[in-house]
């Protein structure tokens, strides 16, 4: 059988479907081609455990863009976000540390712990602000290469030059934030250990490095510079968890024409000279386009689905050189009643509520993050993971039985590669060590477990296809950003190849449920064949 | 000095914001929390609770009981059966809406007018040579609204099965917590939810009851800010926000029929005389000379405004109740929007209008005034079906 597509989107995580809604809205014909039952690649909600439903691996959202949500009409097919209100971090001493949405809230709790941190916290929004106001317009631009003459990029790195050119001294602060560690950068500001330790710990989501290494502080800016509604540093729950964030999209691609197909894995690529002409099923199915654009990440596109002898060796070298390397992992348990948090306890069960409605950071200092940096360095599970949890079920109650609930914990580190054994081998340890740890905190919670489910980054990889686990297709590291993401020269989301194109994390803007890299592509594709 | 509604002694504790506002000399909360977004997310997503006890309640019992409803609304009640609710609003002798609110029949004899202002004297007025009794019931009956996706769940179970079947637009009895009340299926929410009627004095025990059973369904307190945002949404007309009623309308401007606030289905002309009958049939062949609309402000323009002042865009959070002007494109004042707010849910600026019958058609493009670091500026907007959001469970 064979049938023909203007355009191949091969995988149907949330930048490929995105990538798709756009062609198809451009009016092409479209054909979507996901490996798994289902679409969302590691945007997926899946109930594992009867009436529990797991908002398996990616599990909160702030950057994807709102352009994409209003272009494609999200809400329109079930995008709904629900507010996360703060985040809690508990402390060792049985204190806690609590940063609400609310600014006077933080303020008054963080006078608790320092009168002068309660200030600077304020001052530290302002420059994010102004930060993520600066960025903003780069995460909806395909990254100039600063190599070439053409008009178009003198243009970009005029725009560029001129954002910057109104505030000087927030350039300053950028140039900091590249390149100093996470820990470093949040010491400038902050005193409080609890404080430290979780704002430095959105340096190390995603990325194996630790709060003490540099450019960590960038993966932080990375995910300081999301915005809801037109709010920065917010961070909302998908309703549904994150497979309906998926399906939305998956919903509006179709709306516009484009055909999804689940299991349908991508066994290779078709190339013809230098040119790609379409793919090769697992199964033997072959399928023709016209244009393919793969939103897998980099190495699994050019290292598994096309031949090494119809790319060029620069090019090999560099996808081979690209730094993909899985640190973290994933817990997801259904609960019988709620955790009792000991820095809760002097509260009643309602007054605790709204603390657990928002983010609980398992991070009480930089130390903690750096040591559980150091296992992984060796090879070695962290014995005492960093964690990020939410309880998406207190906010939407569909997402477990009346009365009981889910947890989500992103929890690192997790090398993918161990010094001993396999992650077959060591996936419960890092289940147990992640629940001993939450236990110090969370004394009940080994009493309340009713299903547990361990995603190691070889787990992932397996599941979802990211290669070593590495959520973001790829580290958001200096060196692999902007117009070096993910490889010189092709950062516009071409290939040495014709009629290829790439749409995933591995492009810029990098990783997170973000569309940008989808959409981006899809601009380029859509000027490329009108 | 105002006073506490009949669950003042739950709301009070729990009202850590101490934000509160006055409703017809009652305290009804804003918002229990600084943060109101919880509350309002609770609405499209668990249960909210919300004490609507301030609102007006007429019983009109007796023989002609229907003859004097029928008088005053612009609905026909005669048409309503014993367990129905009816909205509608009710006009002055030129047609022009006085109020709007609900109407409930609970026997043949025995009708229940509600609404957000006082209208006992204008029910009275008209009661003249019927046989009926009309009765002020505000103070005597609480109110409960309990809305979103899991309120049938919560109150299914609360009343022991008792209202799993009941249908939109109608109520029944039912017991919670030992206590008799009514149960509608109603809301001013746009989404799945009922409202309970309840005695005065046996108010606690049935919000105390409603918060236990709730607990597994995120049950959550809400106060009129959340409220507020998701009637606009659901594009229902607020009085004395989005239309001013002809008893306090201080130029002739203000006065709007039924067909100009989009409730001209509500208006059965084909029937005995009513107040306004004749009025309102002039103004059916003449047409609406404005009408209240919803906007769709338009982002790309927005963000413009905003970033050409160095500024993210700000947007209105909870329902900004100042008008502002609505222009023509040619830069003509058309209007003016009422209601505004970002939708979180539909992640839209949008607003409540009212614009001249000119410019009033769906789809066609306007503009909004917006105030931008100091400055007056104008953002395109485009007119839509005043109903923003509505799911499907709102009537289910």
């Amino acid at each position: 059988m064979s049938q023909s597509y203007d355009v191949i989107v091969i995988g149907g995580g949330h930048n490929g479907l995105t990538c798709a809604a756009y062609l198809g809205r451009a009016g092409r014909r479209v054909l979507v081609l996901e490996r798994r039952h289902l679409v969302g690649g590691a945007g997926v909600t899946e109930e594992l455990y009867p009436g529990f439903k797991y908002t398996v691996c990616s599990y909160v959202v702030s950057l994807l863009r709102p352009q994409i949500i209003a272009d494609l009409e999200l809400p329109k097919y079930g995008f709904e976000l629900l507010p996360l209100d703060g985040t809690l971090t508990p402390m060792r001493n049985g204190d806690h540390l609590m940063r609400w949405h609310d600014a006077g809230e933080t303020r008054l709790e963080l006078m608790r712990h320092s009168a002068a941190d309660a200030e600077a916290y304020e001052h530290f929004a302002m420059l994010m602000y102004h930060l993520g106001k600066t960025i903003r317009p780069m995460l909806s631009m395909t990254p100039p290469d600063p190599t070439s003459l053409a008009p178009a990029t003198l243009a970009k790195l005029a725009e560029i030059t001129r954002i910057f050119g109104k505030r000087t001294d927030y350039l300053y602060d950028l140039a900091k934030l590249m390149t100093m560690s996470s820990g470093d950068f949040v010491e400038q500001w902050f005193e409080t250990p609890a404080l430290l330790g979780t704002l430095a710990s959105s340096g190390i989501i995603g990325t194996f490095l630790g709060p003490r290494s540099p450019g960590s502080a960038y993966v932080m800016l990375h995910h300081y510079m999301g915005e809801i509604d037109g709010e920065f540093r917010a961070w909302g729950l998908p309703r549904g968890g994150m497979g309906a964030v998926s399906e939305s999209i998956a919903s509006a691609a179709r709306a516009h024409g484009a055909q999804i197909r689940t299991e349908a894995g991508v066994e290779r690529v078709l190339v013809e000279g230098n040119r790609v002409t379409g793919v090769v099923l697992e199964g033997g199915e072959e399928i023709h386009a016209q244009v393919l654009v793969s939103s897998l990440d980099p190495k699994r596109t050019f290292q598994k689905l096309i031949e090494p002898e119809y790319l060029p060796e620069e090019f090999r070298t560099d996808i081979d050189r690209y730094k993909i390397r899985g640190s973290s992992g994933k817990v997801n348990l259904s609960l019988d009643a709620l955790p009792d948090l000991i820095c809760l306890r002097h509260l009643s069960a309602d007054q605790r509520i709204p603390y657990l409605s928002g983010a609980i950071s398992i991070s009480p200092d930089i130390e903690h993050l750096e040591r559980a940096y150091d296992d992984a360095k060796y090879g070695r599970h962290s014995r005492n993971p960093y964690m990020d949890i939410v309880i998406p079920s207190l906010i939407d109650p569909t997402m477990a039985p009346p009365g009981k609930h889910v947890m989500s914990i992103f929890c690192a580190y997790a090398p993918y590669e161990l010094a001993e054994g396999t992650w077959e081998d060591n996936r419960e340890a890092f289940g147990d060590a992640v629940i001993d740890t939450l236990a110090e905190f969370v004394p009940n919670i080994k009493d309340i477990i009713l299903h547990r489910q361990v995603l190691s980054p070889w787990d992932m990889e397996q599941k979802m296809g990211l290669t070593q686990g590495n959520i973001f297709h790829g580290e958001l590291t200096l060196e692999q950003l902007f117009f070096l993401r993910p490889v010189p020269g092709y950062a516009d989301f071409t290939t040495p190849l014709r009629r290829l194109y790439m749409c995933g994390s591995g492009c810029h803007p990098g990783g997170g449920i973000m569309g940008a890299p989808g959409q981006l592509a899809a601009q380029r594709i859509i000027t490329d064949t009108t | 000095m105002a006073i506490g509604t009949p669950f003042h002694p739950r709301t009070e504790p729990l009202c850590h914001s101490y934000d509160w506002m006055q409703w017809s000399g009652y305290l009804s909360v804003s918002s229990y929390n600084d943060f109101v977004q919880p509350e309002y997310a609770s609405i499209r997503n668990s249960a909210a609770l919300i004490d609507l006890s301030p609102l007006y309640k007429y019983a009109v019992t007796g023989a002609d009981a229907v003859l004097l409803v029928n008088r005053i609304v612009t609905k026909d009640a005669e048409e309503m059966r014993v367990g129905q609710v009816a909205y509608t609003p009710w006009c002055d002798p030129n047609g022009m809406v006085r109020q709007e609110g609900t109407v409930f029949r609970y026997e043949e004899d025995h009708f229940e007018i509600y609404a957000a202002e006082p209208a006992f004297e204008w029910i009275q007025r008209n009661a003249v040579g019927y046989q009926v009794k009309v009765t002020d019931r505000s103070a005597e009956l609480a109110m409960l609204s309990l809305q979103g996706p899991h309120s049938r769940a919560v109150l299914d179970t609360a009343t022991d099965g008792a209202i799993g079947d009941l249908k939109f637009f109608r109520c029944t009895r039912a017991r919670i917590a030992g206590v008799n009340v009514t149960v509608s299926r109603t809301g001013f929410t746009g989404d799945l939810g009922y409202e309970i009627w309840i005695p005065a004095e046996e108010a606690l025990p049935v919000w105390d009851h409603l918060m236990e059973i709730g607990a597994p369904w995120q049950i959550t307190p809400c106060g009129l800010i959340a409220m507020d945002i998701a009637r606009v949404e659901a594009g229902l007309i607020l009085i004395s926000v989005d239309y001013v009623s002809s008893e306090f309308a201080y130029t002739d401007d203000d006065l709007v029929t039924p067909y100009e606030l989009g409730l001209g289905w509500a208006v059965n002309l084909d029937r005995g005389n009513f107040v306004g009958r004749k009025a309102l049939r002039t103004a059916r062949q003449v047409g609406p000379r404005r009408c209240v609309i919803g906007l769709e402000i338009e982002w790309q323009p927005l963000e413009e405004a905003y970033m050409a002042a160095n500024l993210m865009p700000e947007l209105p959070m909870t329902v900004c109740r100042e008008a502002v002007p609505v222009y023509s494109e040619e830069g003509l004042q058309v209007g003016h929007a009422s209601s505004k707010v970002w939708s979180k849910l539909l992640k839209k600026y949008i607003a409540l209008a009212t614009i001249d019958a000119d410019y009033a058609q769906i789809g066609n493009h306007v503009e909004m005034e917006v105030t931008v670091q100091y400055k007056r500026c104008r953002v395109a907007a485009k007119v839509v079906d005043n109903h923003f959001f509505r799911p499907e469970r709102m009537r289910s």
